[in-house]
């Protein structure tokens, strides 16, 4: 996993106490600077503001949570991110490189395809639906991307795979399809899948909302672990609220397309300063 | 029957040959056609759509065998070149089963979840990839069996071309009548061999069906059968919508 050191004077996000050293080669967040920045991102959805002006800096290594109510702008995030949905106003900043814009002849314009999909190589994504490919085996589901787009060799792509799967605990399923797994365990494909890319940042979203509550545990035992054992970046949305307080170096609370507190899990989980978050941890909790 | 004789019967054979022929040529045409406009169809820029959607409406809206008049009297006319009957027979059908072709690769590929899509862009595949690796793979078994009905109604179609002329089943089944004066033999046996070509289309094309699920991980289809054959002494229990995967074969829209 590429790695990146925390700045001491982090403004966004709190320090965990003294993280691992850099590793990533010159990389431009390898000063351990901001790796994700948001400023005056505005998206609406006809009518409807789902992000209004939103500012949010994410630092490298950290583990951020996204929580509040439904339609409080936290998915859309994760989507403005992996360039599923295009902002209407402001821009998005990712390991120093604009992800929303491309500089043509000294001015920014809308990015195209190509100017996309070069930054958003070292993101990673993990749905709601898992989205595995029904088409593939569980193998090739986890090597397809590396071989075909990090041009990785078929065998240290399958190699990779087959760490990851025992990593996620599935070593048995990688001849099956897809269809023969349970939820979890496609969950848990899933996040190998986007593993295997080796990104620096990892966006959760709601990974665990469509399982049966007996396979949450074990998906959630997967992300712990990831979380202690590796410096990437989480940025994740969920509903649990013990998983959040586990793995998050900073927890924000979202309500009508800002972020209204954010802190520490401690302080937001136990001491919250705002009425809304109140509100709502004591609806979820 | 007895009084038409063996070279008549040989007439029509040879009308089978090139039945088969026709049917051939202009189903590979087809289906070139039907990918390369279907995809059009689903492009992103807009000149790209309304070109393949003016391709689309323009050849279901028009009668095949006028069509292929035009193509063998009035190219030669406009153009300067005479096509055999054979090949203006295949660019009509071709053609004209291409459109409809490409509505059903259309609709396949939109029926693939945009979700796919989305895991594609997530892992960094570029358009072209998203759409080769995995939403073509998962659109293609959906696309077999209404391709299998316009593969019978092509072959059925390929009868229009005996008005060039060209020697297929059904011209030859009017040279042999215009011969013995004797209709109802000869039109009973054509009747017979267009639905063996049809009923060896439709078992070729249920083997491709088969495979395509296969490979997406997907059971090969079992067809629910009303009534299940006794014996086994297992009770008859049909299952309404087992095989729910080959729901809509060959059923009216």
């Amino acid at each position: 996993m590429p790695a990146d050191r925390t700045t001491p004077n982090d403004t966004t996000v709190p320090d965990a106490p003294d993280d691992t050293a850099a590793t990533d080669p010159g990389g431009p967040a390898a000063d351990g600077a901001e790796l994700i920045r948001f400023d005056k991102v505005t998206k609406r959805f006809g009518a409807h503001t789902v992000l209004d002006a939103l500012d949010m800096t994410v630092h490298s290594g950290k583990h951020v949570t996204l929580i509040g109510p439904s339609g409080s702008g936290k998915t859309t995030i994760l989507r403005l991110m992996m360039t599923l949905l295009k902002p209407d106003e402001g821009t998005i900043m990712f390991n120093g490189d604009y992800l929303t814009h491309e500089e043509k002849g000294g001015r920014l314009v809308p990015a195209g395809e190509r100017h996309s999909r070069a930054v958003r190589r070292n993101i990673g994504m993990v749905f709601q639906q898992f989205n595995l490919f029904p088409n593939m085996k569980v193998l090739r589901n986890i090597t397809e991307a590396p071989v075909h787009v990090l041009g990785l060799a078929k065998d240290a792509a399958e190699e990779r795979a087959r760490e990851l799967l025992d990593l996620v605990g599935l070593t048995d399923h990688l001849d099956k399809y897809p269809g023969q797994l349970s939820g979890g365990q496609q969950q848990r494909v899933a996040i190998a899948r986007a593993l295997a890319m080796r990104p620096k940042v990892l966006l959760l979203d709601e990974v665990t909302s469509a399982l049966d509550p007996e396979l949450v545990a074990g998906v959630l035992d997967v992300l712990r672990d990831i979380a202690r054992s590796t410096d990437i970046t989480l940025l994740c949305v969920t509903h649990e609220m013990n998983f959040a307080r586990d793995i998050s170096d900073c927890v924000m609370m979202f309500d009508a397309g800002r972020v209204i507190e954010f802190g520490p899990p401690e302080q937001i989980f136990t001491a919250p300063e705002h009425e809304r978050t109140r509100e709502f941890l004591s609806a979820v909790l | 029957m007895s009084d038409i004789s063996w070279g008549l019967w040989q007439l029509l054979l040879k009308g089978v040959w090139i039945t088969v022929q026709l049917t051939v040529y202009s189903a590979a045409l087809g289906a070139v056609t039907a990918f390369v406009i279907g995809l059009a169809r689903t492009h992103r820029r807009w000149l790209v759509r309304f070109l393949s959607g003016a391709y689309f409406e323009i050849f279901r809206g028009t009668s095949a065998l006028i069509l292929m008049f035009w193509m063998f009297f009035v190219l030669p006319v406009g153009f300067g070149w005479q096509l055999a009957p054979m090949w203006a027979a295949v660019l009509t059908l071709g053609l004209t089963y291409g459109a409809y072709g490409s509505e059903v690769v259309r609709g396949a590929v939109a029926a693939v979840a945009p979700a796919q899509r989305e895991a594609g862009i997530a892992l960094g595949f570029s358009p072209a990839q998203q759409l080769w690796k995995i939403v073509l793979p998962q659109a293609w078994p959906e696309m077999v069996p209404p391709c299998t009905n316009l593969l019978i109604e092509l072959l059925k179609g390929t009868a229009l071309v005996s008005i060039l002329g060209v020697g297929d089943i059904a011209f030859g089944a009017s040279l042999v009548r215009n011969a013995t004066t004797q209709s109802a033999p000869v039109y009973t046996v054509i009747l017979v061999m267009y639905f063996v070509l049809a009923f060896v289309l439709t078992r070729g094309m249920r083997a491709v069906e088969r495979q395509a699920k296969a490979g997406i991980g997907r059971p090969p289809a079992k067809r629910a059968s009303l009534f299940r054959r006794a014996g086994g002494g297992r009770p008859a229990t049909a299952v309404p919508g087992a095989g729910a995967g080959a729901t809509g074969r060959g059923e009216p829209r």
